[in-house]
């Protein structure tokens, strides 16, 4: 009886992989298939690799991606993190409310959380007397930025949580001054928490489709926007092939932090 | 060593007084017990020693200086935490060597005083393990080590034992006890486990409410409980509440409701006076039979219970309409059982009148 319901829940397991990354298998092969038409049979080519290099359009969406996506990052990681701490390790007024604020951005549809931006922006833009400025990189970053943070706060918070002021406290009565606690005590600790919240950041921001399209100008887009227009104007597999790269980044990425969450004092069990 | 001399110390938490005016002096090399429920203000007092709290009157002395305002990280103190908060990011050398690390103390110095410390607990061989790969005890020991290579001033253990089980924690204590002795560090401990107080400690202070019920010699202040509070919270007591009835010399007598009489030693007490009299349940003898005479410190009752636990027998004893608790070292004597009638007798030198 054992042995069938381990049977099943390994086949369960393969059927949820095959789910999974199957249609990603599947679009990733197609990048290098050489008809445009995703015709079968295969046949191997890196031609829609080559014409990726040469679309301007897409590279120029992919680089405002990039570029969003990494002050995303940094922005929304160290602020997350110094309201994680603020929350974690500090009373003080309001604590609590502002806390309880923090879950309904996430729960809110970023359709309405979209057209609420661009409304208030347009307003802004026009109250300052600049009403050009109502959209463009600098408004998806600010969007971006609103939506990542409570991911931030979470995951660092988790961490922090995990590891109870009294190591701080520990190491004072060591001797050690509060920028040596910080430095030597909750900075490896919290890191591999601060990682886990800059990817997080990252992928909020790079995934980002709505917020991204409501808040862009004409003529200005990110790879999701860029990457919707193509599929409703027709596509060939230079789609695929961007996605591919795409892809292969993140899991790349994804590795190494799952190797540096090891060092950061995960490791567990007598190894 | 040092002398740690806490003065009129108050701490206000809205309207609670977590201290409320405590005065203790902690001498040289001594090993003070806190004692006390929680929320009486122990951990209180420990964390203010510390540095993690500051006190809103009253002050903190070390050797005669007023520690109270400066920072922890300069008071020059070891700690030892409940669960031994130990870094998780660092090997068991680094942990200890971290308190010299930031003083900046040369590297062959470190690496001399961590290999000393480790010996003094015993875990040299363990310099390269994550405190995760290590037993609670002797993550404990580690916790112990960090905290005495800095050759702090005073060693503050807070409920250091409470996550070992129950053999590991008598082990723990005579090692603790040991290594205390062996460099002489005025250590000031809090726990709830009374036993481990009155094991470990040169003296003791029972904690309620902020303030300091009473302090001193656990022998002491285990046959001398000054209030109804001391003599219930360290041990078990029972209590008998009467009326002095005739005084005679050095001697009263003293009417219990049950109707008999049992003896003080005189307190200075009048005539007439209601006194409160603790009584410890193994200083009473228990004999089935219930035909004795009637005699001073000797009631007759009847057995409501009889608790087996190993070496000792517990007796729940009702007497009128009040229970005696009763404990008896199990001898080579069949258990009284329930419902018997039963004498019980104790020494006049065994009732300790005390403040209600």
């Amino acid at each position: 009886m054992k042995r069938l319901l381990d049977g099943g829940i390994r086949f369960y397991l393969v059927l949820v992989l095959v789910f999974l990354y199957l249609p990603i298998l599947v679009m990733a092969l197609f990048a290098f298939n050489k008809s445009p038409l995703y015709a079968l049979p295969f046949e191997f080519d890196l031609v829609w690799f080559r014409a990726l290099a040469e679309n301007d359009k897409l590279l120029k969406a992919g680089l405002n991606s990039l570029l969003i996506a990494l002050a995303n990052t940094v922005i929304a990681t160290s602020f997350g993190t110094m309201a994680a701490v603020a929350f974690g390790r500090y009373a003080f007024r309001g604590k609590t409310l502002l806390q309880a604020l923090l879950f309904p951005p996430i729960a809110i549809p970023w359709l309405v959380i979209g057209t609420a931006m661009l409304v208030f922006f347009f307003w802004t833009a026009r109250a300052m007397g600049v009403p050009g400025m109502a959209r463009g990189l600098h408004a998806i970053l600010l969007g971006h930025v609103a939506l990542s943070l409570p991911y931030v706060i979470f995951v660092v918070g988790a961490r922090l949580n995990d590891y109870p002021k009294v190591l701080e406290e520990a190491a004072a009565t060591l001797g050690a001054t509060p920028w040596q606690v910080f430095r030597r005590v909750s900075v490896p600790i919290l890191a591999p928490g601060v990682v886990a919240a800059a990817l997080f950041a990252f992928a909020v921001s790079f995934d980002q489709f709505v917020i991204s399209y409501f808040l862009a100008p004409p003529g200005v887009t990110t790879l999701p926007v860029e990457i919707y227009t193509s599929i409703r104007k027709g596509f060939t597999p230079e789609i695929n092939a961007i996605s591919t790269i795409i892809i292969a980044v993140s899991m790349g990425l994804m590795l190494i932090v799952a190797r540096f969450y090891r060092f950061g004092g995960e490791r567990s069990g007598n190894e | 060593m040092s002398e740690v001399a806490v003065k009129g110390a108050v701490k206000r938490y809205g309207s609670i007084a977590a201290l409320d005016g405590v005065d203790l002096t902690f001498a040289d090399g001594e090993f003070f017990g806190l004692l006390g429920p929680s929320g009486s203000g122990k951990t209180t007092l420990l964390r203010s020693i510390a540095g993690f709290i500051e006190l809103d009157a009253g002050e903190i002395r070390i050797d005669g200086t007023d520690i109270s305002r400066i920072p922890v990280h300069q008071r020059n103190i070891g700690m030892v935490f409940q669960n031994y908060a130990l870094f998780p990011h660092m090997s068991v050398a680094e942990n200890v060597a971290f308190g010299l690390d930031v003083r900046n103390v040369p590297a062959s110095e470190i690496r001399e005083r961590v290999g000393e410390s480790l010996d003094l607990v015993r875990l040299t061989g363990l310099e390269a393990r994550r405190p995760k790969q290590l037993s609670g005890g002797q993550q404990q020991r580690v916790a112990l080590a960090r905290a005495l290579v800095t050759r702090p001033k005073v060693l503050l253990l807070d409920e250091p034992l409470s996550a070992l089980d129950k053999h590991l924690r008598q082990e723990m204590q005579v090692e603790l006890r040991r290594i205390q002795r062996q460099i002489g560090i005025t250590t000031i401990f809090v726990t709830h486990d009374q036993e481990e107080a009155l094991t470990l400690s040169d003296r003791v202070a029972i904690f309620n409410k902020g303030q300091v019920v009473q302090a001193g010699a656990p022998r002491t202040v285990y046959q001398w409980p000054v209030n109804r509070f001391a003599a219930g919270f360290l041990g078990e007591a029972n209590f008998l509440e009467g009326k002095v009835v005739g005084v005679l010399g050095h001697e009263a007598r003293v009417a219990i409701p049950d109707g008999s009489e049992i003896v003080v030693t005189h307190q200075g007490i009048a005539n007439g006076a209601n006194v409160l009299v603790a009584l410890r349940p193994e200083k009473i003898s228990i004999e089935p039979g219930g035909s004795q005479a009637p005699r001073l410190n000797r009631v007759i009752g009847r057995v409501q219970a009889a608790i087996f636990s190993g070496s000792s027998l517990t007796y729940r004893v009702s007497v009128g309409d009040r229970l005696f608790v009763v404990f008896e070292q199990n001898k080579n004597r069949a258990p009284l059982v329930e419902q018997s009638a039963v004498t019980l007798e104790w020494e006049t030198a065994d009732n300790v009148v005390v403040q209600p």
